[in-house]
């Protein structure tokens, strides 16, 4: 079976969730792509969207229909090409008409998963949950004559764990996009000993179509991605549990998000990212890849304590910040969460108090929107961070340290041989991530 | 040789902002002003220079494709949204693609010569940004012939344009012709910064030389032979003046130093269902140009400034040949030599023409008259440049489609 058939007749599981409705968003384009080259002229596709939610089903097609419309917009001078025969379609409007209904055609809408029978290509993006995964993998295969390859997008569970409970020996490779798929340039390939060959390489070719930077990384829990954004979270969370001896535990973590956000110049700081990928998330991905780690305990009663409490973060399916450690106003954090009284605190009360004991920002800082623009990261960062080490400050300090630990992290995952080398780290932390800078480095030494 | 039976002028010229990319006020995710609000600022612009409607005859609204772009036609019904006194008096709108503006004179000017006016309020108007480029691209199409629009390209006109400058590559050397077209891109940019009505005046790029040369044309991205800073602006705008007979200008009381004399002037159209004649000459624009001076009784020597359409950098380089400013493959030298920059020997679209100042389609016609009759009148302010007393003459080439439709107006003030 050759590419293009391989990519005739798909299933997406999970199809409705924030993953899953970007993995069937790539793939419906890519299949409709196919459908239009010449020799497949007159093959039907079918892109199976399964999801257990009729809710999250029913707003997908809306979804894709404006996306697919963006995508065609950009693409129109080849899809004139490729519609040059059809006498009827003259202007652009026809043409990216066409085209978006041409993508929807290859798109099934369904809740039943038997539907997934038939395909040869599965792609799995369902709750972050082994034994869930597993599950269903399972069946699908049972079920399915065609032994079918399956492409899970789990961002921390062992490949070879799932392809052993699952039965799929050799059928089965990680393939973890970042969120959200439709424009996220990264994606984790991670194979198992067994992994067929020609299923790895149309792994490739397939993230190449899509034009994704593919960073390979070796089996293990959490793989790169998360090998790296756990620890520097746990490590962020343990920095404001110290900084609150003698002070309240939501001005310390004001005082590490603005760390880890301005002095590290990050998109974010690291308590908002816990938000935006869901206290809940972090904490059952630490969970997962806890008991694979020997020397090191991946765990926060911090973050347990949240959970107990409801509160949360995670997005909205607008994509708007649901709250967690922070409160946010149009996306920008304006409260801290006090686990005493259970109540957000406004940042305003007390800023001026932590701002002050943190010491300003060196000369030199370039907020991080500007500084990721700049192509000689080195350059800049190099003696911006020695100038941050020369304040002598609070914030200075907490930065050096936080970045030591950041670049320690990173040599660790190449040392336990979960990354194959320090460039993949630092492509999948500015890729995935968007750092402005490669966590491993010499800016800190 | 054709003459005029009577003396016209132009008078009270007025240009709205040019909108679009390029403004720092511009949001295409904001809502904005419409066709109602460019039509009756630019009419008002022009009512307030004169006291009041009351002398204004007739009203000529020049536009191109509203019907799509706005879902709106008759637009002459709007006449009476600049002042109410315009109401129950004579108006209409014309069409001709890129010169509906042209054409929106011309319509004035036949009206003062017939004697059925003496005070034409003649108006250009276009709002274009209302549907993305790719949709836009579609609408403009219609300027061409629409059997052809199958095998065109995505971008049609910018598609028309890249072949003739495909052609003249091919004729004359590709970094030869790119050097002309830099130049007039760059001349382009300088005098819109002039212009605080210019879509490019905020433009403040350093080194616009090396920009353009970073951009090469790139086939997969756009059309094979252009970027886009060859091509015009995508633009909202609108643009008013009158055009009045010697009793109009007194009826006014505009005195012959505020005012502009067509002394000669043109309208020829070639068939639109054929191909150009040449790929590399605008024989049109040519033809139009050279009755328009022969009218005129003058020749292009003793013109002292030129608006010509430039919707394409090519189309600017073109244009000196079929003006007879340079031989035939000759234009990119004359360009790149700085004879068209504003301070060379003809300067050409001094306030950016339609790359730098704008082109809301149906009014750039209009909006080419009041920049000459600004220039001869000494009211262009930072943009004014210096007219010899020996080259009194101001001329506007404004041209439909793939050099279809053409205008050619030469002017002089009025008292000189």
């Amino acid at each position: 079976m050759n590419y293009d058939e391989k990519l005739q007749h798909v299933s997406v599981l999970g199809a409705a969730g924030k993953m899953g409705s970007g993995i069937l968003l790539l793939t419906a384009v890519e299949m409709a792509d196919l459908s239009l080259k010449p020799e497949n002229k007159g093959k039907t596709f079918v892109l199976n969207a399964i999801d257990l939610s009729d809710d999250g089903l029913a707003g997908l097609i809306g979804y894709l229909r404006a996306q697919v419309q963006k995508i065609a917009e950009k693409k129109t001078v080849w899809l004139r090409q490729m519609y040059a025969d059809r006498a009827d379609l003259i202007e652009n409007y026809d043409i990216i008409d066409q085209y978006v209904n041409d993508v929807l055609q290859i798109v099934r809408p369904t809740t039943a998963m038997e539907t997934a029978y038939r395909s040869s290509l599965v792609f799995e993006a369902v709750t972050e949950n082994k034994d869930l995964k597993v599950k269903i993998l399972k069946q699908v295969d049972q079920n399915n004559p065609n032994k079918a390859w399956f492409f899970t997008n789990t961002s921390s569970v062992p490949i070879n764990i799932i392809e052993a409970e699952a039965g799929l020996n050799g059928r089965v490779l990680g393939f973890h996009f970042y969120n959200p798929p439709a424009v996220q340039k990264l994606v984790e390939l991670i194979v198992t000993a067994n992994t067929q060959a020609e299923m790895k390489q149309f792994a490739l070719d397939y993230a190449k179509a899509l034009r994704k930077v593919v960073v390979p990384s070796n089996d293990f829990a959490g793989f790169i991605g998360n090998g790296h954004f756990m620890r520097d979270a746990l490590y962020g969370i343990q920095q404001a549990q110290k900084l609150a001896s003698g002070r309240p535990l939501y001005e310390a973590v004001y005082m590490v998000n603005k760390v880890s956000q301005e002095f590290l110049v990050r998109p974010m700081g690291i308590f908002q990212l816990i938000d935006y990928v869901g206290v809940d998330v972090v904490q059952f991905i630490m969970k997962v890849m806890n008991p694979f780690l020997k020397d090191e305990d991946l765990h926060s009663d911090l973050l347990d304590e949240m959970m107990v409490m409801g509160v949360k973060g995670g997005q909205m399916s607008s994509g708007a910040q649901k709250d967690g450690f922070l409160k946010y106003e149009r996306g920008a954090p304006v409260a801290v969460f006090d686990v005493k009284s259970k109540a957000y605190i406004a940042i305003s009360e007390f800023a001026a108090k932590c701002d002050a004991e943190l010491g300003a920002l060196p000369e030199g800082y370039l907020p991080w929107k500007a500084a990721v623009r700049i192509k000689d990261s080195d350059s800049h960062f190099k003696p911006y961070f020695a100038s941050v080490k020369s304040l002598g400050t609070t914030g200075g300090d907490m930065a050096i340290q936080y970045g030591r630990n950041s670049d320690r992290i990173g040599r660790k995952l190449v040392a336990d041989k979960v990354a194959h080398n320090e460039q993949d780290v630092n492509t999948v932390m500015l890729t995935g991530f968007f750092h402005a800078y490669g966590p491993v480095n010499n800016y800190f030494e | 040789m054709k003459k005029m039976q009577k003396k016209i002028y132009m008078t009270a010229g007025f240009n709205t902002t040019s909108m679009g990319t390029g403004r720092k006020e511009f949001n295409p995710k904001k809502e904005r002003p419409g066709l109602e609000y460019y039509i009756s600022e630019a009419g008002k612009g022009v009512v307030k220079q004169i006291g009041g409607a009351d002398k204004i005859d007739e009203t000529v609204i020049g536009n191109f494709m509203a019907a799509r772009f706005n879902k709106q036609a008759h637009l002459g019904g709007f006449a009476a949204t600049v002042d109410p006194l315009l109401e129950f008096k004579p108006s209409l709108s014309v069409e001709g693609a890129c010169a509906s503006g042209g054409l929106s004179l011309v319509s004035g000017m036949r009206s003062v010569l017939t004697g059925m006016s003496d005070v034409v309020l003649s108006m250009g108007v276009e709002v274009q940004n209302t549907v993305k480029a790719i949709y836009g691209a579609d609408i403009l199409a219609g300027a061409g012939w629409f059997q052809n629009r199958k095998k065109g390209h995505a971008y049609f006109f910018p598609g028309q344009f890249s072949d003739r400058a495909g052609a003249y590559y091919e004729k004359y050397g590709f970094d030869y012709a790119r050097k002309g077209m830099r130049q007039w891109f760059v001349n382009a940019m300088e005098n819109a910064r002039l212009d605080p009505t210019a879509q490019e005046y905020h433009n403040s790029g350093e080194n616009l030389e090396a920009l353009y040369d970073k951009m090469k044309p790139n086939g997969a991205a756009f059309v094979d032979h252009l970027n886009v800073l060859d091509c015009s602006k995508v633009s909202d705008g609108a643009s008013g003046i009158l055009i009045t007979s010697e009793e109009g200008l007194q009826k006014l009381g505009v005195s012959k130093e505020n005012a502009v004399e067509i002394v000669g002037w043109a309208q020829l159209t070639r068939n639109i269902t054929n191909d150009p004649p040449s790929a590399v000459e605008l024989t049109t624009i040519k033809k139009t140009a050279a009755e328009a001076l022969a009218m005129a009784g003058i020749s292009i020597d003793q013109v002292a400034t030129v608006e010509t359409h430039d919707c394409f950098s090519i189309a600017g380089v073109l244009a000196t040949e079929a003006l007879g400013l340079a031989e035939p493959g000759k234009g990119a030298e004359y360009v790149a030599a700085g004879n068209t920059s504003r301070t060379g020997k003809i300067p050409m679209n001094t306030t950016g023409g339609l790359i730098g100042w704008g082109h809301p389609t149906g009014a750039t016609g209009v909006h080419q008259a009041v920049t000459i009759w600004q220039q001869l009148t000494g009211k262009a302010g930072d943009a004014q440049i210096a007219i010899p007393k020996e080259r009194p003459y101001g001329m506007t080439i404004n041209m439909g489609g793939d050099d279809v439709t053409v205008v050619a107006i030469v002017y002089k003030r009025a008292d000189r």
